[in-house]
């Protein structure tokens, strides 16, 4: 049984009738795997999240078949229950450190107020604690950073610091919201070595929400494409990248500038995800999709499993590639 | 080995300045605010010893010394430093002790909005669909009438006298606290530490006052400093138009009132309490600009 298993979830806001931010969503993330999920900004990584977490509020709606996380059912739990297993046992990274911290504490009241909460942990034992924490994410001078306050820290030290936050109670699943999306080039390699360090130290399962293709590459183990809401492809890394099914994953990889070299334009896909208001009849990326046939544009395809993982599409790529 | 870090790592370079020490040397920076502090600090010393400082008793007559000019002035009485009013009783010590009341008055109308503002601005940031607007929507009506109409108008129906006059200068400031207090929580909700704390479980009150309200406080102290100038402003007009501290209680307003009839023949009687009201008026808000400048990160370094 997997760690985390997501099935058919969907979010919507405003009624039953609303356009689905996120469109029956299957995930699973199994104990100390990395699973990656990347898309185009607006295509529902981040509301997934939310969701999985209960973060969601009106007028949201969430719905799932199910919603498990470690064998117990998320959409079910409530205040109490939640309190014990979100924040220990399942714990975020931000997107952005500079907003991520309490600007009116010490970083190291924060980081042992959850190490008091979970872990039982009170006065010099919460204090040592923090301090191999923070010894761990690697801040220098860690004792005296104990006492600053967030707005003392740049902006790497502020993820450093979150990131002790998150692993303080020693979480089975973290999920790493964008983490390197607000930081320098310099910064973002050593904070994703930082933290697939941990996650391989602890076997913890991480979910990487990202844009970046290349820190997918090096790190993750699994590949979730999303698209407007939906999964359109699910694949094991290095073959997605090598032979992408789906005619986005393929547009996505084109995008990086580095495919571009000696062009005179980078590669680009054309237009935008669509919104509430134009959603089209068919397959969602056919106004995009380049080799987009009429029968795309008047039916949704499913998402079909085929050799290397899934793809949702109705003429996937690659198919008899020869892949290692 | 978390015993050796500890101690390599105790680099003297890497001490942070505590808040209050990094607060103080902001505000010290400007000096108008500094003297605005100073002259406080001596009205509240005034305030809080008024019975030990002032020479005479501030409702004692003296009957033979009626608009006496103050000490350095022809016909001036060393033992009157700054003279009499018209019925003979000293102004120095009338002014010291009117510094008690104004200083009450100030403090406890600041109060006394500031609670109840920050409660309702809380809870109207927090249920942004139903609640909120409702209640801002009651301090727009509010904020619609002139201030001081409407501080006369509710001590009109509850009557005048100090307690009324506190309340009615507490009603007026309220909705400034309420759309203050909103437009903070609103914009630290969006934050991350905010999202953090949800997910992890905290409680509605421990959003609102543990996550949320800390980070608001720095434009709350700044209105807090310079609605505490205002109202002892809107005390004085009140006492002015009869409305507010009724005579013989030495209150700067009312002082100035009684004071009307004779400011042709002795300046002294009007000058003096006005004087010290704009004295103390403007020394609270150089005050409070020091406060704003020191508390507000966007204007820290913008000197």
């Amino acid at each position: 049984m997997s760690l985390l298993d997501i099935k058919n979830l969907s979010v919507r806001f405003g009624d039953a009738t609303a356009i689905p931010v996120v469109d029956g969503l299957d995930l699973c993330v199994d104990k100390g795997e990395v699973l990656a999920i990347v898309g185009e900004s607006g295509s529902g990584k981040s509301v997934t999240m939310m969701a999985l977490m209960g973060l969601i509020d009106a007028p949201g709606i969430v719905t799932a078949d199910s919603l498990q996380f470690d064998g117990t059912d998320m959409l079910r739990l409530k205040g109490r229950q939640r309190r014990h297993i979100v924040g220990k046992d399942l714990s975020m990274v931000f997107q952005d450190p500079m907003t991520a911290l309490n600007p009116s504490f010490t970083v190291g009241f924060q980081i042992e107020e959850v190490l008091r909460q979970h872990m039982n942990l009170k006065g010099q034992a919460a204090r040592q604690r923090a301090l191999q924490l923070l010894d761990r994410v690697e801040i220098p001078a860690a004792a005296s950073r104990l006492n600053a306050y967030p707005h003392q820290l740049s902006g790497g030290m502020s993820q450093r610091v979150a990131i002790a936050m998150a692993i303080a109670a020693e979480p089975k699943l973290l999920i790493a919201d964008e983490p390197t999306t607000a930081l320098d080039v310099t910064i973002q390699a050593q904070i994703m070595d930082l933290l697939v360090g941990l996650q391989r130290e602890q076997n913890m399962g991480l979910v990487l929400i990202t844009h970046d293709l290349a820190v997918v590459a090096e790190t993750a183990q699994r590949v979730c494409v999303m698209y407007a809401g939906q999964a359109v492809e699910i694949g094991n890394v290095p073959q997605l990248f090598n032979a992408p099914s789906h005619p986005y994953t393929e547009a996505l990889l084109k995008a990086i500038p580095e495919h571009s070299q000696g062009q005179r334009r980078l590669t680009t896909l054309p237009g935008i995800v669509p919104g509430r208001y134009d959603r089209p009849l068919g397959c969602l990326l056919s106004p995009r999709c380049p080799y987009a046939q009429a029968h795309c544009r008047e039916q949704r395809p499913s998402l079909d499993t085929h050799e290397r993982g899934a793809a949702r599409c109705f003429y996937p790529l690659n198919l008899t590639a020869e892949v290692a | 080995m978390t015993t050796e870090t500890l101690s390599t790592s105790l680099d003297q370079s890497l001490l942070y300045p505590s808040p209050l020490k990094e607060f103080w040397q902001a505000f010290a920076h400007n000096k108008g605010a500094v003297a605005g502090l100073a002259f406080m600090i001596l009205l509240v010393i005034c305030a809080l010893f008024a019975p030990w400082i002032a020479p005479h008793d501030p409702s004692e007559q003296y009957r033979e010394f009626l608009l006496t000019p103050p000490a350095w002035l022809e016909g001036g009485q060393l033992q009157f430093l700054l003279g009499t009013d018209e019925v003979g009783r000293d102004l120095l010590s009338r002014l010291i002790h009117g510094a008690r009341l104004s200083l009450l008055i100030g403090l406890a109308s600041v109060l006394m909005s500031l609670i109840p503002g920050i409660l309702l601005g809380l809870v109207a940031g927090f249920f942004p669909r139903l609640l909120g607007p409702s209640i801002m929507r009651l301090m727009d009506i509010m904020l619609a009438l002139p201030s001081l109409l409407l501080a006369v108008a509710i001590v009109a129906i509850l009557g005048p006298g100090l307690i009324n006059t506190i309340f009615a200068i507490a009603i007026v400031s309220l909705p400034s606290y309420v759309r203050l207090t909103r437009a903070a929580v609103m914009g630290e909700l969006n934050r991350d530490y905010v999202t953090a704390a949800r997910l992890a479980g905290a409680s509605l009150p421990r959003l609102m006052f543990i996550t949320v309200l800390p980070n608001c406080m720095a434009p709350l102290i700044v209105q807090a400093t310079l609605s505490f100038s205002s109202a002892i402003l809107d005390a004085a007009a009140l006492g002015f138009l009869g409305l507010g501290v009724q005579p013989p209680t030495p209150e700067w307003g009312t002082m100035l009132a009684s004071a009307r009839d004779y400011i042709e023949r002795a300046w002294w009687v009007v000058s003096l309490p006005g004087l010290t009201i704009l004295l103390s008026v403007l020394a609270i808000n150089l005050m409070g600009d020091g406060l704003r400048d020191a508390l507000d990160p966007k204007l820290k370094n913008a000197q």
